[in-house]
């Protein structure tokens, strides 16, 4: 004991006092670039500038175009992206049981949530831009951020399904109810507030996605008519503005409406998920 | 008869939904190879790969130099991200009480959420400034690019972390408070070396997303083709020689740019397989009774 240079009773308290501060930085890192993005943006931020289109290639006006451009493509990634990621989901615990194949379907979601986002990009261009030819759109836009949604959506979905007591289904199936029926009616519901979280984790991860429509949505400044329109989603939209040194007035303005949304986005979730985790426990 | 015959369909067309990922990502890599192939043929897989000069306009294709920048510039924010990421993570699974555990919840939730625009963003408009300033130079820096990408991995390696931790078996830190042991050395001797497979998949996946990560690196790494010197140089990386030059590349610089893309997606599958040895091992290892 006596040679011991640091008491186990000091090193705990050294040790809880250094796991504290990571803990407390973790905090202060976030705060510092959510705060600056935030002061910096809001005098920007007005009705105007949510509503009017750009000016002089957004050196000034609004983002009204770059808003209506992430709801489209945000909306197509989940209205895509949400069937199969949730009857993939369905399959794999309800139907497949565990085999070699359903190995490698999760392997192959895993792998779709590791390729770089410039990756899809490209894969985006060659595949719905040229070759199925849909051109520089919203359409391929959504498509591409559709297929970086899916995993996020299975994996999510696939958890809240397992979740479900086994009970639910057996009371089903005792009252003669096929399996699709169980699924469908008792399954699936009790499941709903995991699969809508990994619903909404996953048009988070469309809406904030720049580097995979790079080369696919068009970029194009005008409000667009329809999904056949090219667009300019607001991540992009920042991009430009910032690499450019086009206006940074209006670059702080677009960053902290991406921000604010995302964090409205977080907050929602996490009420939702924890006002439904009381309802649970305190049946 | 009728109901058989939906439950037949249904299982079907789930089925198809499953297979789905599966069908993506055979289609990502034709098309990626596909494309990419051209410049393999005509200037060499080798050549590619090991060229030190990038010059599309005298034909030069070789990407050595993106490599390594690619690899310095993760293996650099590895360097500051896991240590924190480490700390923090057990923080939160065996020390946080249950107040800061809910403020530390989202806190990671929400910086896994920030777009890697808005980041680069920050990066460009504070970092860079800031570390030309300090250290001199344009500020457009390996260190610079590796400082924001250590704050955009940070949530990965956290969250998968504190899972791994907190998978470890009560009895384990129970039997070791039992001996007497301090709640550290609990830690350090008992729950931490039980949950490591988890944390090296951990760590694995943020090194994942560190190698993929685009636009932020873009917006502050300085984007020259060149072997660092030092953490102060200019560096380029892979994903940025695409996003900066598909805009205007046509011919073989095209295929070369797929090329890279290639050279990506042959690194990740080699971080995903690894990440699944480790997380194969974890089961195997804690299943086992390991103490």
């Amino acid at each position: 004991m006596s040679f011991r240079i640091i008491s186990p009773k000091n090193a705990q308290k050294i040790m809880k006092s250094i796991f504290w501060a990571s803990g407390i930085l973790t905090i202060i890192i976030l705060i510092v670039i959510i705060g600056y993005i935030i002061l910096k943006g809001m005098p920007v931020i007005s009705l105007e500038f949510l509503l009017a289109d750009p000016i002089d290639s957004g050196r000034a006006g609004g983002i009204a175009p770059m808003i209506v451009s992430s709801i489209y493509v945000t909306l197509i990634a989940g209205i895509v992206a949400a069937p199969l990621g949730v009857g993939a989901a369905v399959y794999l615990s309800e139907y497949a049981g565990e085999s070699r194949l359903v190995k490698l379907i999760r392997f192959g979601a895993e792998t779709l949530a590791a390729i770089p986002s410039i990756v899809f990009g490209l894969f985006g261009l060659s595949f719905f831009v040229i070759f199925l030819g849909m051109g520089w759109s919203l359409l391929s836009g959504g498509l591409v951020l559709a297929l970086m949604a899916l995993p996020t959506i299975f994996q999510v979905a696939e958890v809240s399904i397992e979740s479900v007591p086994r009970s639910y289904r057996e009371g089903s199936l005792a009252l003669g109810a096929n399996k699709w029926e169980t699924v469908y009616r008792v399954v699936l519901p009790a499941a709903i507030p995991g699969i809508t979280t990994g619903v909404i984790l996953g048009m988070a991860r469309a809406i904030s996605e720049a580097a995979a429509i790079l080369f696919v949505v068009g970029s194009a400044l005008a409000m667009p008519a329809s999904i056949f329109d090219p667009g300019r989603p607001l991540p992009l939209h920042l991009f430009v503005m910032a690499t450019e040194g086009i206006s940074l007035d209006n670059a702080y303005g677009t960053a902290a409406v991406l921000v604010i949304m995302l964090l409205v986005i977080t907050v929602l979730t996490n009420t939702f998920v924890e006002r439904y985790r009381k309802k649970m426990m305190g049946r | 008869m009728n109901k058989r015959l939906e439950e037949y369909f249904v299982e079907k067309g789930l089925f198809i939904t499953a297979i789905f990922s599966i069908i993506v990502i055979l289609l990502i890599i034709a098309f990626i190879f596909r494309e990419g192939f051209p410049i393999f043929q005509e200037y060499g897989f080798l050549n590619f790969i090991f060229g030190m000069d990038w010059a599309p306009s005298d034909g030069q294709y070789g990407v050595f130099t993106m490599i390594i920048g690619s690899l310095c510039i993760t293996i650099l924010a590895l360097i500051m991200a896991v240590p924190l990421s480490i700390l923090c993570a057990i923080f939160m699974a065996e020390i946080a009480p249950p107040t800061m555990t809910k403020i530390l919840k989202p806190v990671i939730e929400t910086l896994a959420g920030i777009p890697s625009v808005v980041y680069g963003f920050f990066g460009l408009i504070v970092l860079v400034p800031f570390v030309r300033v300090q250290f001199g130079g344009t500020g457009f820096s390996m260190l610079t690019a590796s400082i924001i990408l250590t704050v955009m991995i940070l949530p990965t390696i956290i969250s998968v972390s504190v899972d791994a931790l907190r998978s470890v078996p009560l009895e384990y830190k129970e039997a070791s408070l039992a001996l007497g042991a301090t709640q550290w050395q609990t830690i350090k001797n008992v729950i931490f070396p039980a949950a490591i497979p988890g944390v090296i998949t951990a760590i694995i996946l943020g090194m994942g997303r560190a190698v993929g990560e685009t636009l932020a690196v873009i917006m502050v790494a300085g984007n020259v083709t060149q072997i660092p010197g030092s953490i102060m140089d200019p560096v380029r990386a892979l994903t940025s020689n695409i996003a900066l030059e598909m805009g205007y590349a046509t011919g073989l610089h095209y295929n070369a740019l797929f090329g890279t893309a290639v050279v990506l997606f042959l690194m990740i599958m080699v971080l995903l397989v690894i990440a699944n040895y480790y997380h194969y091992k974890k089961k195997v290892v804690i299943g086992g009774g390991y103490l």
